[in-house]
């Protein structure tokens, strides 16, 4: 009898051997306690670690918003979105949420070698823990946002709920982003480095800052390939439903529930294929 | 260590009376090296066999045992012999170029080095070490004293684990590592930076953890360490098995092997 046949008599499965697809989900199901509590404990360090704490949650984007609101501001003159305060903050703060996700998302295996190396435990957790540290702290600024956002002018109302399926898909979207970009750091290491590049390249062009219908105007190709664009989509119903835009397309919730479901499938599959790479140097 | 080479590979014996827990099959592990020191990334692409200078370090050739439930096993050899390749083979963290390892759970690895996430308090620490071995929260949150109170880092719990000592840190990841039972547990070298005191503390957990149909592999270049916590002793020289038996025997005709150091203290 070979070694392999005493292996499988006895119920022994290769080392390493990535599990079924549906398992590896369940198993990663249930170590969601795990990434509950590291995404809580990340978020709080980084706030222990300041004399401000809690308070950086909230400047970092508001600076943000601040800083680059008032130079767009004066550089677009005329050509400022209506309500354009509401507009910038809404926009950055959301956006802040899909970038963090992508930038800390695309460290998550590289960023933990230790505990990747010495715990077995299905590494979808760590990604995604990222993701729920960035969408608690995305939360926690809504403490900022939604004030400012009456101090323009708009009364919460009853729709304001549809927030809540908005931040879902939107947290999904970002699942997805954060996975894809987990595994391509492993094979790519030099891709942190690109990131805060790319990301920046998105933020000017997202439509955080700026109405892509009056800056495009002139370009209405450009213009109709950002009816596909998930990022601006989240960011015009945050808008249309914090500030009433008229901008606004109903289809957007169909395309976005579609690319949001969409990319996080891919991105769990994508991120389960390498599950034997991560750790490996 | 000519004389394997003309005998070949060790046969391998099966004992079909016990339950196996892990079977390493003929496994080979070549690591691709510049010969400037610079490990080669990736294993093809055709730009990397025209380098000069690219060599290949045959880190394990054809290396097979079985490793049954209740069993401690000693891993010894000289610097650089394989050990810790086989260990990293053992886990999945490093493939094996040819042949294959097959166990009944993924084991975890206690190597020397960083703690976990050394940001956060040796006290997080224990919360997530527990989680990611799949304990619940109530499960973490009853056994956290105890691993507090064996690791002996009671006035030190609140504080980062990068502010530890390497031996604070070791302690306390063996801690957690080691609060399970039922698991294969690799320790490779992790305990060599403890104090003695905690060196005997961890012995015996060891025996124990053996005792209830655990797992565990002990790699350490400390021979008494090997004595009084293994059932078994697999030598290594060159990334082959020289020797694999009872520890007395197998830890005798290692240090037979080796030239006498100047001082015989020990």
């Amino acid at each position: 009898m070979s070694l392999a046949e005493l292996a499988a008599e006895n119920g022994l499965h290769r080392v390493g051997a990535r599990p079924h697809f549906f398992s590896y989900i369940a198993e990663t199901w249930g170590r969601r306690q795990f990434a509950l509590t590291l995404a809580r404990y990340r978020m709080r360090s980084s706030v222990e670690a300041n004399r401000l704490g809690l308070v950086w949650i909230l400047l970092r984007p508001s600076m943000n918003a601040l800083v680059y609101g008032a130079i767009f501001g004066i550089l677009q003159a005329g050509r400022r979105p209506p309500d354009y305060a509401a507009y910038v903050v809404v926009g950055v703060f959301f956006f802040h949420f899909f970038s963090g996700s992508l930038q800390s998302g695309a460290k998550s295996i590289t960023g933990n070698g230790a505990l990747v190396q010495s715990l077995a435990f299905p590494r979808l957790t760590l990604p995604l823990a990222i993701v729920l540290q960035e969408l608690l702290e995305f939360l926690v600024t809504m403490i900022v946002m939604l004030p400012v956002v009456v101090l323009f002018g708009h009364m919460p109302g009853w729709d304001w709920f549809l927030l809540i399926p908005l931040v879902f898909l939107f947290t999904l979207f970002n699942a997805g982003v954060a996975l894809i970009a987990a595994r391509l750091t492993v094979h790519v290491r030099d891709l942190t480095q690109i990131l805060p590049v790319f990301t920046r390249l998105l933020f000017y062009s997202s439509g955080v800052l700026f109405n892509v219908n009056t800056i495009l105007a002139n370009h209405p190709k450009i213009v109709a390939a950002f009816d596909y664009y998930p990022v601006y989509q989240v960011l015009q119903l945050a808008r249309h439903i914090l500030t009433e835009t008229p901008i606004y397309h109903v289809e957007y919730w169909g395309y976005l529930t579609g690319t949001s479901i969409f990319t996080f499938v891919v991105g769990l599959v994508f991120f389960w294929v390498a599950e034997e790479r991560y750790g490996r140097n | 260590m000519d004389v394997t080479d003309e005998l070949g590979p060790l046969p391998v014996v099966v004992d079909h009376t016990r339950k196996p827990v892990v079977v390493v099959e003929d496994v080979h592990v070549t690591y691709r090296v510049y010969s400037s020191g610079k490990r080669a990334r990736g294993s093809d692409g055709a730009l990397l066999k025209k380098t000069r200078g690219l060599r290949e370090v045959r880190a394990l050739r054809g290396v097979s045992f079985v490793a049954y439930e209740n069993e401690s096993i000693g891993v010894i050899g000289p610097n650089g012999s394989g050990k810790s390749t086989l260990m990293r083979a053992i886990v999945g963290l490093t493939p094996p170029a040819a042949g294959a390892v097959y166990a009944t759970s993924r084991p975890n690895l206690l190597g020397i080095g960083a703690a976990l996430i050394s940001e956060l308090s040796g006290e997080r620490n224990i919360v997530l070490g527990g989680l990611a071995l799949g304990f619940s929260r109530a499960e973490v949150a009853a056994m956290r004293d105890e691993i507090v109170a064996f690791a002996e880092l009671e006035d030190f719990i609140d504080l980062p684990m990068k502010t530890y000592s390497s031996g604070m840190s070791a302690r306390l990841k063996f801690s957690i590592a080691a609060s399970r039972n039922h698991e294969i547990l690799i320790i490779d070298e992790a305990l060599s930076v403890g104090d003695r005191r905690f060196r005997d503390r961890s012995e015996a957990r060891i025996r124990e953890i053996r005792d209830n149909a655990g797992t565990v592999f002990l790699v350490s270049h400390s021979m008494s360490s090997i004595r009084s916590t293994c059932s078994r002793v697999i030598w290594i020289n060159q990334g082959v098995l020289v020797m694999d038996g009872d520890p007395d025997e197998v830890i005798a005709a290692y240090e037979e092997s080796r030239p006498r150091p100047l001082s015989q203290g020990r």
